[in-house]
């Protein structure tokens, strides 16, 4: 069918039968080729031609791109004549593929009746692949296994079949081999699509029930709202409520992504698409929402709606000082797309103004401020992440015990007044190569992880420990990568809040404390890391015409104390009337490099140390 | 107070920029200052003109030389001779009327120069600007016994001061250096010298890697013995697209570390004002009196033209370079009648760094307000006075009135100190 002819169709107002849907989603781990398939799925029914298809066609952003993870939830509706003769409608929704966004990748799961499991038939099963299983198949989907990159010397297949039988526990007897780039086993892929996924149930006459999958901003339609409608039909026009938000809008536009916008009369039960009803705000809608009738609403909400909680913080404050206002108009636009962090205008003694941001976890940081750093062209100072502790507070003279939450060290109220620290907890589940396995166990440990369990397939350990998030926002990441050559890969959930010694340590140079790396650590783990610290910064902080105390300290307490010496020499052995222009250029360049640096105590500390200093590298 | 003369003051020509036919030299009013009563008493040579001739060429290229120097087969001294007496020519023009203090004759190996170029030089020099009594004539050798064959025709051409490269007085590191003469060669070529030429002073490179400092106490020893009124000692620096930089980059070498340069470089001060010589820059020690007229010119900040390949010059604020390669040098002198690839007009703030980095190499230091004289600001836009003070309680710079001076202590510290106190 010709898109015209379609765009024609759905003008008469039809919702497609609930028989001839499928919606499924891909799990698959980051490289093991999603992408790619879902190009060649929408190549293969026509959605966009080959001179139109860039490579990647779902992640729109440079940076899912770049990374190869899908941020935003996205969508795509594919016409395909099956075998039997058949039209059906195969929505593909493409699930963001991090841990830091689980939330969001639940929503979109629960908008699916079934998955693809993409494992690459040389690297096999990993963790992350695990988890979105597991999730799948809570939410009961029929599970397609699909042995991608069989074309590769490396590949075997049987042993990954092996693997899904044995680690998932699904049969994999009938996995369809494939290989996206090559366009090996697509139509096969298809064919499984219809044959073994379930459609969708639901009653169109039922008053309206629908989940807000996603949603995101667009200059020229303001928010697009992505669904899944489960009972009731949505039609342009229409009277909608947020049954969560508890607010009422107007439909203006009906409509799905093949992957080209097209609008539709009307979406029935089973169907996925977009809405838009003149929401100029991402943060007015919530993912998991559920969307009914304002005037004819259904009787109770989608279970599972949950709203979502920045885990970790740090502030971002400008290089050039300048660069405020700049910061605060990107922070705006960014959130205007992602409303899941949130930021507030901060001061710091010494880093200035900036912003206090939260994030649904590290990567989703990174991603920020990587997209701050190149869309926005701003050199920005990061202090080091935190997460949010809860501390249980005694009375004092003015005020009642209470339990507040701490987002910023820098806000540490007074120690005396603190009955308890509660800290956020994980369980985290780690995929590691035998031969990594003992370096792997000795970081949890450090880390003060708990080891629940220890299981082995083949050549590798499936390892699952508990550890406090602040453990893992700390350089966690880094730290796996290297010691398995990144081989290991690592999942996790949190766990609630418990109990901890923790306490705050202020690092000093020159007896002035740096505010932006002041940090909240286990008592016990307080006296490495502070000398870790003070080692570091003596590192990266130049020598000055002065020597320099470097200090960690806990309250008052020195724990760790470095000396900076003064600097014996920095002269130009010979200088003469030749070299005074040269000269005076070099004074000009060190001049503004001292711009770039920050000062504390008449400590020029540059900007590259903090950074460094953050990022703590070979601990133990 | 020390006088605070305004160097001369006026602009060069806007409308024309660059050359005044000779005879439409405009008479400039206070051209040369008199010397001021109370100023310092052996250095005070300010309004003199020096004059700096680069000589491009060398027979090979040290290893840790990054000057503008060059390796050719054959120079065609006709052409040589007749371009620099050239571009000497326009500088003359456009800067008519000063006295001249000094020649220096640098590059490059100038002692390779036909002695007859050299006379030519220093005699049309010397028509042009009317040279002071006591001129000082500089020229830089190796001392090779070549080399050393010619200084009896340079002294005749004018030469008055040479300046050995001497380097070392070690064969093993002369050869590590790069250098073509031995350590007997190098003396007897200084003995020579001292013959002919009423100044002498040589180089040394020293905090080698892996120089001692028992090793460099015995040669710095044996090097004050010769009795020469000057000395020039430099810390061996690894410069960028040097042949030392690459091996160093290479691992071939690792240089002596800057703690020990620095004790190296106490040592030598102490050693050197023991002798008489005490430093009056950072790398350069003299009996009193017997300073590098010429060089002190540079670091007081006065007026020099610089002619030859490469050669930059500063004449009243307005600041000069010549174009660096030998052959695109020569081309330019005979295409335009001068070999200058730039010339601007250096904004005040400009020149108040230069003035500032330049003199506080001196241990008689800066006089502020001649700076901002000098450059058109206020001593308070000169430096950061806070930074000053700071600097000052920590011993490291000295403030008298206006007078500022970097102290012993300081002197090795300097490229640091400027980047915190210079305000411009």
């Amino acid at each position: 069918m010709a898109p015209a002819n379609r765009s024609a169709l759905c003008e008469i107002f039809v919702t497609v039968p609930l028989d001839r849907i499928r919606n499924f989603s891909i799990i698959a781990h980051i490289d093991h080729g999603k992408s790619t398939l879902a190009d060649r799925l929408i190549q293969r029914t026509g959605g966009l031609t080959d001179r139109e298809m860039s490579a990647q066609v779902l992640d729109n952003m440079d940076i899912e791109k770049e990374r190869g993870i899908t941020i935003k939830a996205q969508t795509v509706r594919l016409d395909y004549k099956a075998k039997d003769g058949k039209d059906y409608v195969l929505n593909l929704m493409d699930t963001p593929g991090h841990v830091d966004f689980a939330y969001e990748v639940s929503r979109s799961l629960a908008a699916c009746e079934g998955a693809l499991l993409v494992v690459d038939a040389a690297q096999g099963v990993e963790a992350q692949t695990l988890a979105n299983v597991y999730q799948s198949i809570e939410h009961d989907h029929e599970i397609v296994p699909v042995i991608n990159k069989i074309d590769l010397p490396a590949a075997e297949p049987d042993k990954v079949k092996a693997e899904i039988e044995d680690i998932i526990g699904l049969p994999a007897d009938d996995a369809v081999l494939a290989s996206a780039k090559a366009g090996i086993g697509i139509d096969e892929i298809l064919e499984a699509i219809v044959a073994r996924i379930p459609a969708p149930k639901g009653d169109p006459a039922a008053p309206l029930k629908a989940m807000l999958v996603d949603s995101w901003y667009d200059p020229y339609l303001g928010v697009v709202i992505l669904i899944r409608v489960v009972e009731g039909t949505i039609r342009k026009g229409q009277q909608i409520k947020f049954m969560q938000a508890d607010t009422v809008h107007l439909v203006d536009r009906v409509g799905c992504f093949r992957p080209k916008i097209e609008q539709l009369g009307e979406m029935g039960p089973g169907e996925i698409g977009f809405i838009t009803a003149q929401i100029k705000e991402v943060s007015q809608t919530a993912v998991g929402d559920t969307i009914t009738d304002a005037k004819k609403p259904t009787a109770a909400p989608l279970p599972g709606f949950k709203e979502v909680q920045p885990v970790v913080f740090c502030g971002l404050f400008p290089v050039d000082a300048a660069d405020f206002e700049k910061l605060r108009e990107s922070l705006y636009k960014l959130r205007l797309n992602d409303a899941s962090f949130s930021f507030e205008a901060e001061s710091s003694a010494a880093l200035g103004f900036g912003f206090r941001c939260g994030f649904l976890g590290l990567l989703h940081l990174e991603i920020i401020q990587e997209r701050l750093t190149r869309e926005y062209d701003l050199d920005l100072i990061t202090t080091a992440p935190s997460v949010v502790y809860r501390l249980h507070l005694s009375h004092s003279k003015t005020e009642d015990a209470k339990v507040i939450e701490l987002h910023n060290p820098a806000d540490m109220p007074d120690p005396n007044r603190i009955d308890m620290i509660e800290e956020p907890w994980i369980e985290a589940t780690i995929y590691v190569p035998d031969e990594y396995l003992g370096s792997l166990l000795k970081l949890c440990q450090d880390r003060r992880g708990i080891q629940k369990n220890l299981t082995y397939v083949g050549g590798r350990a499936q390892i699952t420990y508990e550890l406090p998030l602040n453990e893992v926002v700390f350089d966690f990441y880094d730290r796996l990568k290297s010691i398995s050559r990144g081989y290991a890969s690592f999942d996790y959930h949190q766990i609630g809040y418990r109990e901890g010694d923790l306490v705050k340590m202020s690092i000093m140079v020159n007896g002035e404390p740096v505010d932006a790396l002041s940090m909240i650590v286990h008592r016990g783990a307080a006296e490495a890391r502070g000398r870790h610290m003070c080692e570091r910064l003596k590192d990266l902080i130049p020598r000055h015409l002065f020597k320099i105390p470097v200090q960690a300290a806990i309250g008052g307490k020195v724990i760790a104390r470095e000396t900076i010496a003064a600097m014996r020499k920095d002269v130009t052995a010979k200088c003469y009337g030749g070299d005074a222009t040269r000269k005076r250029k070099l004074l000009e360049k060190q001049k503004e490099g001292k711009k770039r640096m920050r000062e504390y105590g008449n400590v020029n500390i540059p900007q590259e140390a903090f950074i460094a200093a953050l990022r703590m590298g070979d601990e133990s | 107070m020390e006088g605070s003369l305004p160097l001369a003051t006026h602009p060069s020509d806007p409308a024309t920029g660059v050359s005044h036919a000779p005879g439409m030299a405009k008479e400039l009013p206070g051209a040369i200052p008199a010397p001021a009563a109370g100023s310092l008493p052996s250095l005070e040579r300010e309004g003199e003109l020096a004059l700096y001739v680069h000589w491009p060429f060398c027979v090979s290229k040290c290893p840790y030389c990054d000057f503008n120097s060059h390796v050719r087969d054959s120079v065609d001294q006709q052409a040589w001779r007749d371009a620099l007496l050239r571009d000497l020519a326009h500088e003359a023009a456009v800067l008519p009327g000063r006295r001249l203090g000094s020649i220096f004759f640098g590059g490059g190996t100038p002692s390779l120069m036909p002695p007859a170029t050299v006379a030519a030089l220093i005699d049309a020099a010397t028509r042009h600007w009317p040279a002071a009594d006591d001129i000082e004539i500089t020229l830089e050798a190796n001392p090779s016994s070549v080399e050393a064959a010619r200084f009896a025709d340079l002294a005749h051409a004018g030469i008055n001061r040479v300046s050995l490269g001497l380097q070392a007085l070690d064969d093993q590191v002369l050869g590590w250096l790069g250098r073509a003469h031995g350590v007997a060669e190098g003396l007897a070529a200084l003995d020579t010298a001292q013959n002919h030429f009423g100044r002498v002073s040589f180089d040394l490179i020293y905090a080698r890697p892996g120089q001692t400092p028992e090793a460099w106490d015995a040669e710095l020893r044996r090097a004050l013995s010769f009795g020469t009124e000057h000395l020039s000692l430099y810390q061996l620096t690894i410069e960028p697209g040097t042949q030392f930089a690459t091996r160093v980059a290479k691992g071939e070498f690792v240089p002596l570390d800057p703690d020990a340069g620095a004790e190296l470089f106490e040592q030598t001060r102490a050693a050197t004002a023991a002798a008489g010589l005490p430093a009056y820059e950072i790398s350069n020690h003299a009996r009193p009196g017997a300073e590098s007229r010429h060089n002190l010119t540079y670091w007081r900040y006065g007026n020099y033209a610089g002619i030859g390949p490469g050669a930059h010059g500063r004449r009243d604020g307005r600041a000069t370079v010549r174009r660096r390669k030998p052959e695109n040098w020569i081309a330019r002198v005979e295409a335009n009648g001068h070999g200058i690839e730039r010339e601007d007009d250096l904004p005040p703030e400009a020149r108040a760094q230069e003035a500032l980095l330049m003199g506080l190499r001196l241990a008689e230091g800066v006089d502020l307000a001649r700076i901002a004289a000098m450059s058109g600001l206020s001593v308070g836009q000169l430096v950061d006075a806070a930074a000053v003070d700071r600097l000052a309680r920590q011993g490291l710079l000295a403030r008298d009135g206006e007078r500022l001076t970097v102290t012993d202590a300081g002197m090795l510290l300097l490229d640091a100190i400027l980047a915190e106190i210079v305000a411009a």
